[in-house]
């Protein structure tokens, strides 16, 4: 039985970077993720870990000394949100190809301009090609089981980690959380002992080469190799840590879908309202339902096809914009995973919802449902690209 | 324990030839100077920011680096290695480690005192124990010649070329050694190839060796951008310090002393007819230019001798 808490989603991966007393913290301040390394170099300074904490002068040089601390032979961890994650892109890339399993703490935020500072996707969204795995949590008990899976998956594979929440809707709301004891967290996340570091003893290291033509491309295969093998760890790590307390974690929930017609597809927070809508509206006798994405890189294309394979219509939500003039992303990767499949009989919708923390509450999607209803029962899907509720 | 070129040469190396730099530049000989500064029984991990040396030492499956090496991106050597520095910290504090490793960086003007000079700042304001190296040939050299902020005022590059109405690069180089002087951090030095390297060797070991954050600003010459004959360097490196262009000197917890000085202070142009870049200078009419650059070469000079008397 885990310990009983009320904690905002930032303190619950901050106290789950206590319970694993990692190496080395290069962290920048950002809303609303600040509180992460805030509360972070409060245990540093009262000697509750004795992990070396970087305060550094911008998220590119937190990514920066990540990826020196890491490549060293620490394990090494950062926290960040919307343009500092921007700030750091360059070296996501780097930490990717590098084949470094850093875990980056990140609380979703928009992104400039115009500026502000509540949440969407914008931020994960764009560095979605970088390399990264990338988790979502619905709640701030998914991002607290999620961070404390996150070493486990990355160095499982030896590519570096996103746990990504909703920045103040998880971050800064506070909800009851189950954590789990020191010792299990500890036994569970277990030591980083990396077969080559730059300071391993009689074994010197160079990382970083120059790849020409003749090499690049193998170097990026194998970095899609990992990625493709990081599908299994981390079912297998979202068993294990079932196992241990009762949470079972896969690449995405299937919430009433077994019969159902109409379905959406969402990230993060936005599945807690969502399932809400899809409650009453079971309640009312429809047959709707919800896939929630928990893992979007690697990208559970197989997960996604089976789940949606009988349903009449569908709405992939985008809390974000691709700005191709005609797509999100997650909806552009759930159509391109569906015609693969050969799975072309479910009509298909977009909505760009959220963005900069708009809203969304049970009504929002009751009316994405309705919406699909109409497609399901005319055949006919009208336009694809639609943004929710928004002022014209 | 005095310094013998004989002696240092006998170390082993730890940047190895067969690497593709240019013959004539001051770089490679930079690096292996200093990193024989490092007591023989003691490991470094080496950081380069992008640029020739790092694109040129070690192009996979190659390398020329015996320690262990690290490129990061063209903008944070610095970061990177600060970060090094702290895993060695936390890894020695958890036992993991039980020997002596020092941590440098080097990065060219243009990773240095342009695009990396935040993450320079910030690491050495940090004060991390490492060394930063500029090796300064005052351009953009590794994409092709372009300004700097430590390009030398009138210098003719590809994006400042000395034209018709503009007659090269119109401002002043960037005085960044004494900008990380003001960092306050125990050790700076400004110091090129001269004689038997005595110099640079010695202020080398000092900045390794100095607890906390140092820097060393290297005037490494570039024979394709300051367009010298390769086998001139030194005859160059030598010129800049005669004419007190290159001042050699150090700041030991602030306080400034001159390594070197010219027995007869050089007129500039003795500097700057061995250079292309320089050669519109000395064209006529344009004979402001040397005299500008002469009253800005004595000012600086003035000011120099100031601060390492008081």
């Amino acid at each position: 039985m885990g310990i009983r808490e009320r904690l905002s989603g930032n303190e619950a991966i901050a106290y789950a970077m206590k319970q694993i007393n990692p190496d080395v913290m290069g962290a920048f301040p950002i809303t609303p993720s600040t509180e992460i390394p805030q509360y972070f170099s409060t245990y540093v300074d009262n000697g509750q870990v004795d992990t070396e904490f970087i305060a550094v002068e911008s998220e590119h040089s937190a990514m920066s000394t990540c990826i020196g601390a890491q490549a060293a032979g620490a394990r090494a961890i950062s926290a960040t949100s919307s343009c500092g994650l921007c700030y750091m892109t360059e070296m996501l890339y780097v930490a990717a190809s590098d084949r470094l399993p850093i875990t980056l703490a990140v609380s979703c935020r928009a992104l400039s301009g115009p500026i502000n500072i509540n949440n969407d996707h914008s931020d994960a969204m764009g560095v979605r090609d970088s390399g990264w795995l990338m988790l979502f949590a619905e709640t701030n008990q998914e991002a607290y089981d999620n961070y404390l899976q996150a070493m486990r998956i990355g160095e499982a594979v030896d590519l570096p980690i996103m746990i990504c929440q909703d920045g103040f809707i998880t971050s800064h709301a506070i909800e009851n959380i189950e954590l789990v004891e020191d010792e299990k967290v500890k036994e569970f996340v277990g030591e980083w002992n990396p077969k080559h570091y730059m300071l391993k003893k009689g074994e010197p290291m160079a990382v970083g080469a120059y790849a020409t033509p003749a090499y690049y491309i193998e170097a990026k295969r194998q970095q899609a190799q990992a990625m493709m093998d990081a599908k299994e760890v981390i079912k297998k790590v979202g068993k294990e840590f079932g196992e241990m307390t009762g949470r079972t974690y896969g690449l995405v929930e299937n919430f009433m879908m077994d019969d159902a017609e109409e379905a959406i597809l969402i990230i993060g927070s936005s599945a807690g309202t969502a399932k809400e809508a899809v409650k009453k509206l079971r309640a009312a006798g429809k047959k709707v339902g919800l896939v929630k994405i928990r893992s979007f890189r690697p990208f559970p294309s197989e997960e996604i096809v089976d789940a949606l394979k009988n349903v009449k219509a569908f709405a992939a939500m985008d809390k974000d914009d691709s700005f191709n003039g005609h797509c999100g992303p997650m909806y552009a990767e759930v159509c391109a995973s569906m015609y693969a499949a050969g799975v072309t009989a479910p009509k298909g919708i977009n909505y760009i919802y959220g963005l900069g923390g708009r809203d969304v509450r049970v009504d929002s999607i009751e009316h994405v449902f309705a919406e699909l209803e109409k497609i399901a029962d005319t055949g006919v899907t009208g336009e694809t690209y639609r943004y929710l509720e928004v002022r014209d | 324990m005095s310094y013998n070129l004989k002696e240092e040469m006998q170390k082993e190396g730890r940047f190895l030839g067969g690497h593709r730099m240019c013959a004539g530049c001051g770089s490679p000989i930079a690096v292996r100077t200093i990193l024989r500064a490092l007591n023989p029984e003691d490991h470094a991990v080496v950081c380069s920011a992008t640029s020739c040396l790092e694109v040129s030492t070690f192009m996979y499956p190659y390398t020329s680096w015996k320690e262990s090496f690290i490129h990061n991106a063209f903008e944070n050597a610095a970061a990177t290695i600060s970060g090094v520095e702290t895993a060695y910290n936390a890894l020695k504090k958890r036992g993991k480690i039980d020997e002596t490793w020092k941590f440098i960086a080097f990065g060219g003007d243009g990773g240095t005192y342009d695009i990396g000079f935040q993450s320079l700042s910030g690491a050495m304001e940090r004060g991390h124990d490492m060394v930063y190296v500029c090796y300064d040939n005052e351009a953009y050299m590794n994409t092709g010649i372009q300004r700097s902020s430590s390009t030398p005022h009138f210098a003719d590059t590809t994006t400042t070329p000395a034209g018709t109405v503009v007659p090269g690069k119109m401002q002043q180089k960037k005085d960044l050694t004494k900008i990380m002087v003001a960092h306050g951090i125990p050790y700076v030095a400004q110091t090129t190839f001269m004689g038997n390297f005595k110099d640079i060797s010695e202020k080398a070991h000092k900045a390794i060796y100095t607890p906390g954050a140092a820097f060393l600003n290297v005037m490494a010459p570039c024979p394709r951008g300051w367009r010298y004959p390769s086998e001139k360097l030194m005859e160059v490196t030598k010129a800049a310090v005669d004419t007190c262009v290159w001042p050699l000197f150090e700041v030991v917890e602030g306080k400034y002393t001159l390594t070197y000085k010219p027995k007869e202070k050089k007129p500039v142009e003795e500097y700057l007819k061995m250079q292309g870049r320089f050669a519109h200078m000395f064209k006529k009419g344009n004979e402001w230019m040397i005299e500008e650059a002469q009253k800005e070469v004595d000012r600086k000079w003035e000011e120099l001798l100031k601060l390492c008397e008081m």
